[in-house]
């Protein structure tokens, strides 16, 4: 049994927590409560050799894929290489781009063959794996991190730039307080949240995984979008696209945008040494929207494709969303997922489990 | 693979990892060359009983089990919660929760604060700078001198103009300084036709290379009234020397009252009051504040009309830490003398009576009103909340004064929170830790979102990432019992 991995239910009982290098991962399972803990000790059993697969394949993970290149023989790692491979063509891309997601997919399918269930995720350091059967449906909030706002630019959209403050752990001491499992008010969610959107994934709905890249996220990124999220029909091609669509969000050569070599941040990076951007000021709204609009481009052309299902596309504090129209997005007027991510809560969002090995 | 970097090898990933970096896992990291196990998140912990000693870190790392554990009670801090040590790196995109309806969450991105600085108090007498002065760092504007205070100079640093509206050398000079301060180390500041200043939270400053020690326990006048007594009979004259009012006791109100007759000094300055004079001399970072090293420089020729030879002068500056004691020679001239047993107590005293000089770092940061503007229809309700006290703001588990007025602005000492509190990213901005704590209950009543409400417990699926420290005993806890409780 590998020593290092830690799984552990969370105290909540009803999510499993695993842990192993740079892999975090949490999950969730509905269905009776034998299926549930079939699925846990099925994921619990996968997830133990994933680093160590993963590790065995790194140096080859790490080079540029190619098309009809070798295809390895771990099954993560098969996935990461098919999630890439359609872009192999036109970019720079390795298999790590999918890694997280790949991962994701892996437990999950470990957890439904072995179990049945409702529905099922896999989080994987925000690349999501669904599972869902009819009649049963996910909604899923992309939430601008609830802190201090960066760089209160001095004009535009007051309302949204001056965020305050905002809780981030703060807790009710030793009272357990737990979440309802309540429909979201769709009504009133613009007005009381964070999020800048919501989506519902229903079971006809092709969705099953959720992905978002960005330059301030844990892996490193060529462009300069906060956040790329990103819907597609799976995990590793959700994370495989938001990678590409974060890197498309770009000004180059403008002066605001620190890029270094990634090798010189991290030697052993697949990244060689591309220029990942470390730092980006502040920019003028026709530059936001021109970045914006590269991206789009990028993600319009993957919606085509039928690569992605839906982006959304986030650059100091603009948004601009791709492929939403068949989605829960439409529910709620786009004021509203621009203007909702000022706002704030007084107790806090999110777990603090760690991302996952997530390019 | 350059020499500086070094290999991890907590993991099959075996990274290589560059000084101040860390591994992909960002659990691990170089630090000057030794690989570390990082604590991204801190937390208080506080026994169960009150006043047990507490273990500073704990790793303990569970199986699985399927059981619940409980701790003792834990205060989560926002420290490293938003970003990881050591180079502060904005975290990650994540997490999931259970919130309400929704099943899981991405949050995608991590805020700054700009808008924010230090007050700094430095404890001293000695003249710093002139009011408006600015102060530097690495030769970058970072600040300025603002407003004397008793016994103490104040200057404020940082702030919005000098992070980003200036260069972007000057922006990343200030929140270096900043970064430094808020986390108890030193740094020199230079100020414009003024001293040289070595200040660190909690230490005395150092000015212009010299060591502060004590703060004045009063002005000149101050300290005359508080020790005439003391000197009566010992000493027929006693200047103390300060650059804001010099006291003399003969003239002074105290030496009145004592009757101590009149001896003839005159003194330079410009009298106030009887006994009491202003500008002796410029300010400067010798004797009482001001520019002197000769204490006789401020005494004008002693009036022979009623200046007698052997009178006895004793001159002091208002720590005590300068002093000289004359005899009138038979032209009436202060000679230098040793100075007699008898003086030495009260000259000790007011050294002891002048507390230690500090620098004290009181971080300053603020944003603006959308806590009021996006989540309520009724936004003053919100702002209440905070306000009133049904929210308890605290920073690093320490507690904050919240401003009065729009927006939330507080201020927090920094010798309060735990260690490396603060962080940075390039912005340049600082990163600052602040916990926002109610009664669900008073949440809910808010029309807050109760659907972000997650479990303390479920904080624990990190906790070989956490770090957890004792709670300061001059803290309030800070998810003890608020007004709210009074209900």
């Amino acid at each position: 049994m590998n020593p290092r991995a830690q799984i552990r239910l969370l105290p909540d009982n009803r999510r499993l927590h695993m842990h192993d290098g740079p892999i975090d991962l949490i999950v969730e399972a509905w269905g009776e409560a034998p299926e549930i803990q079939a699925a846990y000790r099925a994921a619990a059993t996968r997830f133990v050799t994933v680093l160590d697969e993963l590790c065995a394949e790194l140096k080859f993970l790490r080079q540029p894929t190619r098309i009809n290149g070798p295809l390895p023989s771990d099954p993560i790692a098969r996935r990461m290489v098919a999630a890439v491979t359609p872009y192999a063509a036109t970019a720079f891309i390795t298999p790590m781009a999918a890694v997280a997601g790949a991962v994701a997919e892996e437990i999950l399918n470990a957890m439904t063959t072995a179990a049945d269930l409702s529905r099922a995720y896999v989080n994987d350091g925000g690349d999501i794996a669904l599972h869902l059967t009819p009649g049963e449906k996910f909604v899923v909030g992309m939430i601008e991190y609830p802190q201090p706002q960066p760089t209160p630019p001095p004009s535009r959209n007051p309302q949204q730039r001056q965020n305050p403050f905002v809780p981030l752990r703060a807790l009710g001491g030793s009272r357990s307080l737990s979440a309802s499992d309540e429909p979201w008010p769709s009504s009133q969610s613009h007005q009381r949240t964070s999020l800048f959107g919501t989506t519902t994934i229903e079971f006809n709905h092709p969705v099953r995984g959720i992905a978002t890249s960005g330059w301030r996220g844990r892996s490193f990124s060529l462009g300069i979008a906060d956040a790329v999220t990103v819907l597609a029909d799976t995990a590793a091609q959700a994370d495989a696209a938001a990678t590409v669509i974060a890197n498309a969000v770009d000004l180059p050569g403008h002066p605001a945008v620190v890029r270094t070599p990634a090798n010189e941040l991290q030697p052993d990076t697949d990244l060689a040494d591309r220029l990942v951007t470390q730092g980006v000021g502040e920019l003028r709204l026709d530059e936001i929207h021109a970045a914006l609009s590269a991206g789009a481009q990028v993600a319009d052309q993957l919606h085509r494709q039928g690569l992605i299902r839906a982006a959304a596309l986030n650059l100091q504090g603009e948004t601009r969303l791709v492929g939403t129209r068949n989605f829960g997005l439409d529910e709620y007027p786009v004021e509203s997922i621009r203007f909702g991510k000022g706002t704030a809560s007084a107790v806090p969002i999110g777990a603090t489990s760690d991302p996952g090995f997530s390019r | 693979m350059p020499d500086d970097a070094i290999r991890c090898d907590a993991c099959p990933v075996l990274c290589y990892i560059k000084p101040g970096r860390t591994g992909s896992c960002d659990r691990y990291g170089n630090h000057e060359g030794q690989l570390v196990r990082l604590d991204p998140h801190v937390m208080l912990e506080r026994a169960q009983s009150r006043g047990e000693s507490l273990v500073p870190f704990l790793g303990k790392s569970r199986e699985w089990d399927g059981n619940l554990v409980s701790d003792s009670e834990t205060f989560v801090t926002a420290i490293g919660a938003g970003t990881t040590y050591p180079d502060y790196k904005p975290a990650p995109f994540i997490i999931s929760s259970q919130v309400q309806g929704v099943d899981m969450v991405t949050v995608v991105t991590e805020g700054i604060f700009s808008y924010c600085g230090v007050k700094l108090k430095i404890d001293t007498d000695r003249h710093l700078g002139a009011e408006c002065s600015i102060v530097r760092a690495q030769g970058e504007a970072v600040g300025h001198v603002t407003t004397s205070e008793y016994g103490s100079q104040m200057l404020s640093l940082g702030g919005v103009r000098h992070l980003t509206g200036g260069s972007r050398h000057e922006g990343t000079v200030t929140c270096d300084t900043l970064l430094h301060l808020c986390n108890g180390k030193a740094v020199e500041l230079q100020i414009d036709d003024g001293a040289k200043v070595v200040v660190q939270a909690g230490k005395p400053p150092i000015v212009d290379g010299v060591h502060e020690e004590r703060m004045r326990v009063g002005c000149g006048s101050a300290t005359i009234g508080m020790f005439a007594k003391q000197w009566l009979g010992k000493v027929d004259e006693v200047v103390v020397v300060d650059d804001h009012i010099t006291g003399v006791l003969s003239e002074h109100q105290a030496g009145k009252l004592l009757d101590i007759p009149e001896t003839g000094i005159k003194m330079k300055g410009r009298r106030s009051t009887p006994g009491r004079y202003f500008k002796v001399a410029e300010p400067g970072t010798s004797w009482g504040g001001t520019n002197i090293t000769d204490p006789l420089s401020i005494l004008a020729p002693f009036d022979p009309g009623v200046a007698k030879p052997g009178l006895r002068l004793l001159m002091v500056s208002t720590t005590g830490e300068q002093y000289a004691y004359y005899e009138l020679d038979d032209a009436l001239r202060p000679v230098e003398r040793d100075l007699p047993p008898s003086l030495q107590e009260s000259v000790a005293r007011i050294r002891e009576n002048c507390e230690p000089a500090l620098c004290t770092v009181l971080f300053m940061g603020g944003a603006g009103g959308s806590l009021r503007a996006g989540v309520t229809e009724n936004p003053v309700k919100l702002t209440l909340s905070v306000r009133d006290a049904l929210t308890r703001v605290t920073s690093g588990g320490a507690p904050v004064y919240v401003w009065p007025g729009g927006g939330i602005t507080y201020m927090v000492d920094v010798s309060r929170m735990p260690e490396n509190a603060f962080g940075y990213v390039p912005t340049p901005a600082l990163v600052a830790p602040i916990e926002f704590t109610l009664k669900l209950d008073d949440y809910a009543a808010l029309g807050g979102h109760m659907d972000h409400v997650r479990p303390l417990s479920s904080i624990h699926c990190s906790d070989d990432g956490s770090r957890r420290v004792a709670p300061r005993d001059d803290n309030p806890w800070p998810l003890s019992a608020g007004k709210s409780d009074r209900e």
